[in-house]
């Protein structure tokens, strides 16, 4: 994945900075009992250069079903173009709502028919008629329904936190708390994990975004709270 | 871009931890310490030994938890131990926790080139009360409230962040150590098995051990089957 490109000056210094860009990530959606959440870190790295501190991992692929994105930031972005333009298609054809699990699989076709040349970690989850949903998309091109899914790099570190928290019949700011608290959590131990937190929640209402910037995140063990 | 002993799994699809094989955890409470390892020794895919012992006594009061190469840290404890001894005879005295830690580091510091062993050094003495210190390999010395170490240890550091609060109880501080290391062995291949711990205080050691089937089970976790049930003889 590393390629480095010789410029004038220092070689080394400037493949360090040239690398692919990453999403060294960390991303989460969770069930509940109207809905999902869906929740993400910020940063974008080159190297060891954060290429972009206030990243938006959380993409949209229809009124009702969004994606969060972690592996070559590329990748997943040309990915994400692709499921909303077939899904843009299905839904005129179809003149009707899609489900959620139709747009899953969509994005599992694109990541499993082309999985020698991706690196992608989806994690995709909607509200439809059945429902909130929850499907984990991992390396590889696996389709997964679960009732949480976490992603990226920084999500291994907050795998025994996630076991033991997560309940299955949280409400939706249960929920919302949940994604908070597991992204604060990474973000803290994960180097390239990082910014801050931004969460999407999906329900009958439609979806709603809220942010909140690194500062405001509160500290966890060992770490000073941010300067006033 | 180095992301420490742990690389995200979804990247390279293994795990390049250079800790191998296990989950260690030890924690201070008010009063001691409690130490606490699983019991997975795996060579390939083979479990070797599902029931083994990563914590070493090196003297009365303080205890290592062994991590990384299992010669290695076997070599170290038993330098330390036999140094520690020889140090007990010569101040007519236990030898302090720090002392004792220090000599782990300086073992590690010193021969470096050829040592992989990251350990914890855990135990209680009269002049701090319960102490803990991480002495990964390279030959660092650091004291910390709590430390995790082995290829087990990723997956709990949010856990033990988020758990650990300062002047716990023993009981609760001896909760902690069996729910994180249950958790890190629900979902490292290389952890497992058995849970021993070891808990500190002014009155002395006292040795724990939990069989697999009482192991706490977590999120997706089936219930160990009843083993009775299984045809199995109960002692």
């Amino acid at each position: 994945m590393a390629s480095s490109r010789l410029v004038a000056g220092s070689a080394v210094a400037d493949a360090e900075f040239s690398r692919d860009i990453s999403l060294g990530t960390t991303i989460i959606a969770v069930q509940f009992a109207g809905g999902v959440v869906l929740g993400a870190d910020s940063r974008t790295s080159s190297g060891s250069y954060v290429a972009n501190r206030t990243q938006d991992k959380i993409t949209p692929l229809l009124d009702h079903v969004y994606l969060c994105r972690s592996g070559s930031a590329s990748d997943t972005q040309a990915i994400a173009g692709y499921v909303q333009y077939y899904l843009a298609q299905l839904q005129a054809e179809r003149g009707g709502p899609v489900r959620v699990e139709t747009a899953a699989m969509m994005a599992m076709q694109m990541a499993y028919g082309n999985k020698n040349a991706l690196q992608a970690g989806l994690i995709v989850a909607g509200f439809d008629a059945d429902g909130g949903s929850v499907y984990a998309i991992p390396l590889g091109g696996t389709l997964l329904r679960v009732p949480f899914a976490i992603g990226g790099s920084g999500s291994a570190y907050i795998t025994g936190w996630c076991d033991k928290n997560w309940r299955g019949d949280m409400s939706r700011d249960e929920a919302l708390d949940f994604v908070r608290n597991a992204l604060r959590h990474a973000m803290a131990r994960d180097s390239s994990s990082g910014g801050c937190v931004r969460t999407v929640v999906i329900d009958a209402a439609g979806a709603s975004r809220e942010f909140i910037p690194g500062p405001k995140l509160q500290p966890t063990y060992d770490e000073l709270p941010a300067p006033a | 871009m180095d992301l420490g002993p742990c690389v995200s799994t979804e990247a390279t699809g293994k795990s390049q931890a250079p800790h191998t094989g296990t989950t260690i955890v030890a924690v201070s409470f008010d009063g001691g310490v409690v130490l606490g390892a699983d019991g997975r020794v795996s060579t390939g895919t083979y479990i070797s030994n599902r029931a083994s012992n990563k914590i070493q006594q090196l003297t009365d009061n303080v205890f290592l938890l062994r991590s990384g190469s299992a010669a290695d840290t076997q070599a170290i404890g038993d330098y330390v131990r036999y140094f520690a001894e020889q140090l007990a005879c010569e101040l007519g005295a236990p030898p302090s926790v720090a002392t004792v830690a220090k000599l782990v580091s300086t073992m590690n510091y010193q021969n470096k080139e050829m040592l992989m062993g990251a350990m914890i050094v855990a135990g209680y003495d009269e002049q701090q009360g319960g102490q803990v210190y991480g002495c990964p390999i390279g030959g660092t010395l650091v004291r910390e409230q709590w430390a995790v170490d082995g290829s087990g240890s990723t997956y709990i550091w949010a856990a033990l962040d988020d758990a650990f609060k300062e002047g716990m109880t023993r009981k609760e501080a001896e909760a902690l150590v069996v729910d994180a290391l249950s958790l890190a062995m629900a979902r490292d291949a290389s952890s497992g098995g058995i849970i021993r711990t070891v808990t500190l205080d002014k009155t002395g050691a006292h040795v724990r051990y939990i069989g697999g089937s009482d192991v706490p089970t977590w999120f997706e976790d089936l219930p160990a089957p009843n083993a009775a049930a299984a045809g199995m003889a109960v002692g």
